[in-house]
């Protein structure tokens, strides 16, 4: 069904990339696992938001006194009168991208934006007494494409916008004009990207609960248990260390769930007036229709290269659609930009990208974060180019590609490469296919992704990750990380990293995540970091925890100094006699009464240092997609795929394939199949029924190849995976459609109908050269 | 309208409810009794997360009305275990990795349980069916597939005895 070829060279590691059960599956396969979706706290009350139902518009009045008055309802909020016009976003360190009023108080933006809440005993009174709030509005004027917001006499979105023109970014290495001269073939092409929901299973929910000590404790569905407190303090006008955020079990994020949202917004400010915990949770049209999506894009890009596909230049112009407030936007604008050239290496690059405000929900991050948009551009325009110039599209892109101590200028140092053997890989697997049936065709996407951002937009004052290992005098561990587990799997990841490091086995750490009361701060999930960078602070601490041990162990020992004891699987012992030795716990007994019954505890963190200006470490892939077309109808099914997958070494061996296969369908889904259409700002398919995602069915195999690297920066070697697979598969689609037919796909989602149009153009085109 | 009383029995235990008629099976089974396995991620029958076995039938539970179950074997994902011990779909589901953030892994379990139940021998392709009204946002499907098929093939038939 599926064949995985993992390559591990590194026999000694006791747990790590060996097949271990995920820490909280016993917890998730019995339904015994509690998210907030299940939260029920004593007196507890339900909110429900009233959302905008114009795309811009004034707001003259809200007027909830019938609401008030409805039997049941407790409290009703709005901007006007309660949250005294803060404004909020999550790049803290610049305050004009700080731009969304959860709760505005002049104007919306958007159809769905949040305009009042409601606290009431039961949902269904709460959902009553939205329809009770009169809001009284002025309609104005709205825009919802970039390329029309940008004009001159577009209405103005946000005061002192020009253009509503929200942020740009500059990237530019070599001497551009001079490479473009050099080259000797030169392609440009405008392409369209669609946005994607992130559609994680549970919604955005929030449970909040404000007491009168001042005190504020919120159940979130997040990304990011810190972000939210530091967020909802700010926002509240509390202190950080009141405002506790749990996070237990979340129902996935792919990157829609560290920005502050309307249910945890709405909840607080509700439990605040009321003093009682408030319960809210979207509906699935609420969660689609505004909550964020990935950003939709307009790509321009022009790219040089020799007639023997050396590449020389390449330069892009980027117009997002940014919707109507910024938040991880500005991110999304850097990255597309960054990633576009990625993998290979270019004498002269440059980018310039336009965030541009409409009226529509507003765009952020999701999983690849604007690189799935960059590839999808840039992956089929390479092998356009190849086709065009008669070459291997293959021997074409490796021999551009990036290798180890590779610098991308001014951008990145590559201390770790495999995309070289990943071509290797995929000519196999291609090979292995021999002649394919008529109607079907394969294509083939490289592109390469970081492992976890290196620049502090969010202005924390702490280190990037953090962790604390404390050692029970029984010889269990206690594992105390800020990473939030959202299904990737990251208590697991972590768990093998202590119990690898410190030498115990993986059924004796208990991890603690998802509480800011107990946790060390840690940025979280997002932008794949918490391998590397949470998983250096739990060796760090294991390390620590370990060398206050073997001290100890030493002691007693009577060893020659040049001796090495290690610990391995709860086994004290000298390397060179490894049969002789002790238990862990014996030890730990031991140590703990020599520290005068203190606990043994150490401690790691990550904070990166010059280490350029995205990320400390690359992953690299290669993707090859098997692709079956229907003539008539132009459906698409996929019916194989291969990738190479280079993540330096792999950590958590099952949850590692999880990650690319789950990848994988959800790179499908945005190359075929999540087509998000507005109207006038309205989303057209805000529910599960119209809005098409890959389901078991349309599932290919997802055979992997991982190939082996180590990456200096990472802890054990290891780097990002997971989150690049969503960046090559539309591409890889797009290319496949090529090579069937010889159309060329410049908007994704690919839909029936735009292969059914093109192929119709292409016969009339035909028909036309005959008769010339 | 006016509240009923009726009785449920879930995962062989029966629960006195005094309900609004109108009550789904989902809302009567995780705000009434309060099993919170049961998951919900839509509002119109897509998503497969709230799936219940009623029966030895794979059912959305907010499909049906609660009254409609009354006199009917439900199981939910909580009764799939027997004192203790994991039945051979949620072994299956541990080792393969079949389950990420958790949430559509109740409905998922009782979709591939209800399947595994009135199906010997199954193709790829029945298995694939079998939980198309399921989404898994994480996964990808195909660990799934290989756990159903691993319980399939008698991996864990030892357990079942």
């Amino acid at each position: 069904m599926n064949k995985y070829t993992v390559i591990n060279p590194h026999e000694p590691f006791r747990v790590l990339n060996t097949h271990v059960h995920n820490i909280d599956g016993i917890a998730k396969v019995t339904g015994r696992a509690t998210y907030t979706f299940d939260v029920k706290l004593p007196g507890m009350l339900y909110g429900k938001i009233l959302r905008s139902p114009y795309p811009h518009a004034k707001i003259i009045k809200i007027d909830a006194s019938k609401a008030l008055a409805l039997p049941g309802v407790l409290a009703v909020v709005n901007g006007k009168d309660d949250t005294l016009g803060i404004k909020q976003g999550i790049w803290r360190r610049y305050n004009d991208l700080c731009d969304e009023q959860v709760l505005p108080v002049d104007k919306v933006r958007y159809i769905g934006e949040p305009v009042a809440a409601v606290a009431a005993v039961t949902e269904e009174i709460a959902e009553k007494a939205l329809d009770l709030i009169d809001v009284e509005y002025e309609e104005l004027p709205a825009t919802f494409e970039p390329l029309d917001a940008i004009k001159k006499d577009a209405p103005e979105i946000h005061e002192g916008f020009e253009r509503n023109i929200n942020v740009t970014r500059h990237i530019e290495w070599g001497e551009v004009e001079e490479a473009f001269e050099e080259a000797e073939y030169i392609r440009e092409d405008w392409f369209k990207c669609g946005g994607q929901a992130h559609m994680c299973m549970e919604t955005r929910a929030a449970v909040a609960s404000y007491t009168p000590d001042g005190k504020m404790t919120v159940w979130t569905s997040t990304q990011s248990a810190y972000y939210h407190q530091a967020l909802l303090a700010g926002v509240l006008g509390l202190r950080e260390g009141n405002v506790r955020v749990l996070a237990p079990y979340v129902g996935g994020g792919f990157g829609g769930k560290f920005e502050l949202d309307g249910a945890q917004f709405c909840a607080c400010i509700l439990s605040m007036k009321v003093r009682k915990p408030v319960k809210i949770i979207f509906t699935r049209e609420e969660d689609f229709i505004a909550s964020k999506r990935r950003t939709p894009m307009f790509y321009y890009t022009r790219t040089g290269v020799k007639k023997d596909g050396t590449f020389c230049a390449r330069e892009a112009k980027v117009f997002t659609n940014g919707g109507a407030y910024t938040g991880m936007g500005a991110t999304a604008l850097y990255l597309t930009g960054f990633f576009h050239s990625f993998p290979y290496r270019w004498k002269g690059y440059r980018y310039d990208g336009y965030r541009v405000y409409t009226n529509t929900l507003p765009s952020t991050s999701m999983r690849g974060f604007g690189a799935p948009q960059a590839m999808w551009c840039s992956e089929q325009q390479i092998e356009w180019i190849a086709a065009d110039l008669g070459l291997d599209p293959i021997e074409m892109r490796r021999k551009n590609s990036h290798h180890e101590g590779y610098v991308v200028p001014g951008q990145a140092t590559i201390a770790s490469c495999g995309i070289d053997q990943c071509y290797d890989e995929i000519k196999t697997w291609i090979k292995s296919k021999g002649k394919l049936p008529k109607n079907r065709s394969i294509g083939l996407s490289a592109c390469g992704f970081m492992s976890g951002g290196i620049f502090n937009w969010f202005d924390t004052p702490y280190s990037f990750s953090s962790a604390v290992v404390t050692v029970n005098n029984d010889g269990t561990v206690e594992l105390h990380v800020g990473a939030q587990d959202i299904g990737q799997g990251s208590n697991t990841t972590m768990a093998i990293i202590c119990a690898e490091a410190l030498g115990v086995k993986i059924e004796d750490v208990k991890v603690h995540s998802g509480d800011t009361d107990h946790c060390p701060a840690d940025l979280g999930a997002w932008g794949s970091r918490q391998t590397l960078m949470t998983g250096n602070a739990v060796k760090m601490a294991s390390e620590d925890a370990k060398k206050q041990l073997l001290e100890f162990a030493y002691a007693q020992s009577g060893l020659n100094i040049v001796y090495d004891l290690d610990i391995k699987e709860g086994w004290v012992h000298a390397i060179a006699r490894p049969e002789r030795g002790e238990t862990f716990e014996a030890l730990v007994k031991r140590a703990t009464r020599g520290k005068d019954g203190q606990r043994i505890v150490g401690r790691g963190y990550y904070t990166p240092h010059r280490k350029g200006m995205i990320s400390p470490a690359y992953s690299y892939m290669l993707q090859g997609v098997e692709v079956e077309i229907d003539d008539e109808t132009g459906k698409i099914k996929l019916i194989d795929s291969m990738t190479a997958h280079d993540c330096g070494q792999p950590i958590n061996h099952l949850g590692l394939i999880g990650q690319l296969e789950g990848a994988f369908s959800m790179a499908a889904g945005y190359g075929y199949l999540e087509y998000m259409p507005f109207e006038d700002g309205k989303m057209m398919n805000p529910n599960l029924v119209d809005y098409k995602m890959v389901r078991s069915t349309d599932m290919p195999p997802a055979n992997i190849a991982e190939i082996d690297t180590y990456e200096p920066e990472g802890p054990y070697g290891a780097k990002e995976a997971g989150e690049g697979l969503t960046n090559p598969t539309a591409a890889a689609i797009g290319n496949a459609i090529y090579h069937r037919f010889g159309i060329q796909m410049k908007e994704c989602p690919v839909r029936p109908e735009m292969i059914v149009n093109a192929l119709k153009e292409k016969a009339a085109a035909e028909k036309e050269g005959k008769k010339k | 309208m006016e509240k009923k009383l009726i009785t449920l029995t879930v995962n062989d235990i029966e629960y006195e409810l005094y309900i609004n008629p109108k009550t789904l099976l989902v809302e009567a089974i995780r705000d009434h009794i309060g099993l919170t396995g049961t998951k919900r991620g839509c509002e119109t029958v897509s998503c497969g997360a709230c799936t219940v076995m009623i029966d030895d039938m794979a059912i959305k539970s907010c499909s049906v009305l609660a009254v409609q179950a009354e006199g009917r074997r439900i199981i939910t994902a909580e009764g799939l275990e027997k004192n203790g011990v994991l039945a051979p779909i949620q072994k299956a589901f541990l080792d393969e990795g079949s389950y990420q953030c958790g949430f559509c892994t109740s409905g998922m379990l009782m979709s591939s349980e209800a399947f595994l139940r009135e199906t010997k021998n199954p193709t790829e392709e029945q298995m694939k069916e079998a939980i198309e009204g399921n989404i898994c946002r994480c996964t990808g499907y195909n660990s799934i597939v290989r756990a159903i098929a691993a319980v399939a093939k008698g991996k864990y038939a030892e357990v079942k005895s």
